[in-house]
């Protein structure tokens, strides 16, 4: 079975240590979708793990306020709202203020398409991690926090660089490459 | 799911307009995903969590709604008119793992009709199709207070009995939907006296439902296990919205009010009379375990020190009861409502908590920490490798894990790794070499009329090894370029192999070792004669060079292509190149040419070997300067100028020295079979 998702990583981390846990996981994710513009069997997801005696949910939104604005520029805002994961609790999805119009849902006299004229993009899938999740590598759920997230590198490089075909990044052709070197 | 906001607004007073009420809603987790129609036409299309079945409904949402604005919550209508005697109909639970609870009514002397155009009107609007007023009522019931329930003609109902029982084998029940189906004894049924008139949670039977002959109504209103429903639905392959609401989850308190409600709703639409009250048959009480909560666990977990008037506020609007603990720990015990079986753990609590609050308004911090930042064990490495790569021209290209069995078969001697589910031949064995992908992208930008293509692929490939797998890391880089590059001011020369071979020293050059050796021995996919291993202290590190014609033109590659191969498992090992510095010399160095013409067999390694052997500690390097075959050399030998740089760190050499070292250098290369040019 090929993994769909980053995020068994962070189990198998915390297994073999005990907190403090900070952990970034870079990693090919596979899934049984046929090639399209929006669709590839193989993409890239990025996630992240923090555990410790002190972490907390305004710690989460902190840590991913500062991620968006070294990724995106510093006059982007970020949002979050309720959401649902197996593993985490509070769950919430995480939006930035869309960093093509600016927010303003408009570019020009133009809707903004990326953000679909709501200023707002989606960008990743957040929360604290669940208790429960403790149990199973026998850390102390009363004593340490944590907090964890996970997003779609290629997505991110598709809406920061207006990429209309996930594809491209898949096909080594020279043209699109030599635009980012 | 479609909601209607103004059913929404009859329960709670919200002030702000509909767009602003959807993005309210929105930000605590009922998310509206878009508006459509106007007034009191508007409609919400909704994405409600599956662990929310509380809130697939008018009344559910509009609970949110009066905790985000600080709104009493209106009671849904279920006032009937007093009900002198009992009914003497018979609710008989038998089975009381499927069904807890099991709530009727009956209304007689009913005119079934279509349902008055306000309320057909409000169905339509959330996508249900207006049948007649009694079904309506059960479906408005719904859509407004999110429990299902059912009508039967009671007059069809055999023995004035209902019985909540499993299935006997071999029964049928015809469904509302047409369909004749087998019952299997697990699942649970509805049964009159004779006979299933019901799939319980499910779907009711085709012939008791009701008619426009009806006159009298059974109404029922039930909570059923949600497992035993899950699995009917399942083996029926029916999902109703009755299903969908029971295997999630039901509200055991809500059946009698669910229940009044349709009669509520019957005597207004279809009129007759109730007979007699409620028969409530309780088989088991389903109730939730009450949840401990500590105020200093939604500190530590939440870091922002909320007001305890707040925490209150929040959960009781939602419909928590707080009942504070003496001594403190916890704090309080919490009911928790019948409606609210998503919530068990305190953990849950803190999310309600967190949730009506405003994920927003919480500060963004930064944790304090006192550790260091431990980079992967090979970050260097690769970071190393990636640059120097970049830095030589090569563009940085990803391509898919997955190749075809007769590539994997042709690039790689290792044990494939198949697919369960390919998605095509092409792709249905895990790539156990990165040269077919590196090959079809050279390919790809060939085709489009790219001239000079440089890229190179970082990745794992993927080898069965016994019973396990292994993933060793390669790198693969691909260079094409027309056979004679034009460069500016230089003329014309070939950049193939020597070019290749140069990009791939750049890159070991990083690694510590203390020899370096190439030979021919590539793999059958290189073009013998332009292509070379790279042995490193021994070990296998890269082998690169002109891929084998043959193999280009099947795969339709005009051009010579080169590649090269780094196996970094093995390269690894040895460690980054640490610097030293070596004192610069202070005397000068001499050099002397020699030109040998050789036999073809006789390769420049052995000559080198041959010539370190000599043990000549002055002599600093032994290089070849240019070959050359033809013209006067004869065929079957190569004509080669070699380079020794002697150098003293101590004195300045004298000229007899270097004349008998050279004279050495000229014995052993011709103990080779070299001849000296004059």
């Amino acid at each position: 079975m090929l993994r769909t998702h980053t995020s068994p990583v962070q189990i198998r981390t915390m297994e073999k240590i005990k907190p403090p846990v900070r952990i970034v996981i870079p990693g090919k994710v596979h899934r049984n979708d046929p090639p399209d513009a929006s669709h590839s069997p193989m993409f890239h997801q990025v996630e992240g793990l923090a555990v410790d005696t002190n972490i907390t949910f305004c710690d989460l939104k902190g840590t991913l306020d500062h991620a968006m604005k070294a990724l995106f520029g510093s006059s982007v805002k970020t949002s979050f709202r309720p959401s649902f994961f197996p593993f985490t609790e509070p769950s919430a999805e995480m939006m930035v203020s869309c960093f093509i119009c600016g927010g303003s849902g408009k570019r020009g006299s133009e809707p903004c398409r990326p953000c679909k004229q709501t200023g707002w993009i989606e960008i990743l899938g957040c929360g604290m991690v669940d208790p429960n999740v403790y149990g199973f590598v026998a850390y102390d759920p009363r004593k340490v926090s944590g907090f964890a997230f996970g997003m779609g590198a290629d997505r991110i490089a598709i809406l920061k660089y207006g990429v209309d075909d996930i594809q491209l990044f898949f096909n080594g052709d020279v043209r699109f490459l030599g635009q980012f070197g | 799911m479609k909601l209607s906001p103004a059913w929404l607004r009859e329960f709670v007073d919200a002030k702000v307009d509909d767009r602003r009420m959807a993005h309210d809603l929105t930000s605590v987790g009922i998310a509206v995903e878009s508006i459509s129609g106007e007034g009191k036409d508007a409609v919400f299309e909704m994405e409600i969590g599956t662990n929310r079945p509380d809130a697939m409904n008018h009344y559910g949402v509009a609970r949110e709604a009066a905790v985000i604005y600080n709104l009493p919550l209106r009671a849904v209508d279920s006032k009937l008119p007093a009900t002198p005697g009992k009914s003497d109909f018979i609710v008989e639970i038998g089975d009381v793992a499927g069904c807890a609870r099991y709530t009727a009514r009956i209304v007689r002397d009913v005119s079934i009709k279509p349902s008055p155009g306000a309320i057909a009107k409000r169905l339509t609007l959330v996508d249900q199709r207006p049948i007649n007023n009694a079904a309506d009522a059960t479906n408005y019931t719904l859509w407004e207070t999110g429990h299902p329930t059912h009508v039967f003609d009671l007059d069809l109902l055999a023995g004035g009995k209902i019985l909540v029982r499993r299935a006997f084998s071999g029964e049928t029940l015809k469904t509302l939907d047409g369909v004749e189906r087998k019952l299997t004894p697990e699942d649970l049924v509805i049964a009159d006296a004779v006979k299933p008139v019901a799939l319980a949670g499910v779907m009711g039977g085709f012939d008791t439902m009701i008619t426009d002959k009806t006159h009298n109504i059974l109404i029922e209103a039930a909570w059923f296990d949600p497992a035993t429903i899950r699995k009917s639905s399942r083996r029926h392959g029916l999902h109703t919205d009755a299903s969908h609401r029971f295997e999630r989850g039901a509200d055991f308190e809500a059946t009698t009010r669910a229940c009044d409600r349709v009669a509520v709703l019957i005597l207004e639409a279809a009129g007759g009379k109730l007979a007699g009250g409620a028969i409530d048959a309780v088989a088991r009480q389903v109730d939730l375990a009450p949840v401990a909560l500590h105020l200093s666990e939604v500190h530590r977990i939440l870091g922002e020190k909320l007001e305890t008037n707040e925490i209150f506020r929040i959960l009781q609007q939602l419909g928590f009861e707080l009942m504070p603990e003496r001594g403190g720990d916890p704090d309080f015990t919490v009911r928790i409502p019948s409606w609210r079986l998503d919530v068990e753990r305190e953990i849950d609590l803190v999310e309600e908590i967190a949730r009506l609050h405003g994920y927003d308004k919480f500060a963004n911090t930064l944790p304090a920490y006192a550790g260091a930042v431990v980079e992967a064990p090979d970050a260097e490495k690769d970071t190393r490798l990636r640059t120097t790569l970049l830095a030589l021209g090569y563009d940085e290209a990803v391509s898919l894990t997955f190749i075809s069995h007769e590539d994997a078969e042709t690039f790689s001697s290792a044990r494939v790794i198949e697919l369960a589910n390919p998605q095509s031949e092409d792709a249905s064995v895990m790539r156990s070499s990165l040269v077919p992908g590196m090959l079809n992208m050279l390919a790809y930008n060939l085709n489009r009329g790219a001239e000079n293509v440089r890229l190179f692929e970082a990745g794992s490939v993927f080898e069965a090894t016994g019973t396990t797998t292994a993933e060793p890391k390669c790198i693969c880089m691909g260079a094409a370029s027309p056979p004679l590059q034009k460069t500016q001011g230089w003329g014309t020369r070939d950049g193939g192999f020597f070019d290749l071979k140069g990009d791939v020293e750049s890159l070991l050059h990083a690694f510590q070792h203390q020899s370096l050796k190439y030979d021919a021995q590539t793999a059958e996919y290189y073009y013998p004669g332009h292509s070379a291993r790279v042995l490193m202290d021994g070990a296998l590190v890269a082998q690169f060079g002109q891929v084998h014609p043959d193999i280009a033109s099947a795969r339709k590659l005009r051009q010579s292509v080169f590649i090269a191969e780094l196996y970094l498992d093995r390269l690894y090992p040895q460690g980054l190149r640490v610097v030293r510095y070596q004192p610069l010399p202070r005397y000068p160095a001499v050099e002397r040419d020699f030109s040998f013409v050789f036999a073809d067999g006789v390769a420049f390694e052995k000559i080198q070997q041959t010539v370190i052997r000599l043990g000549l500690t002055q002599l600093r390097s032994f290089v070849p300067v240019e070959i050359f075959r033809g013209g006067k050399v004869p065929g079957g030998r190569y004509s080669l100028l070699l380079r020794a740089r002697f150098q003293s760190a101590e004195r300045t050499l004298r000229e007899d020295e270097v004349a008998h070292w050279s004279a050495q250098v000229i014995t052993a290369l011709e103990s080779l079979g070299g001849q000296l040019r004059a």
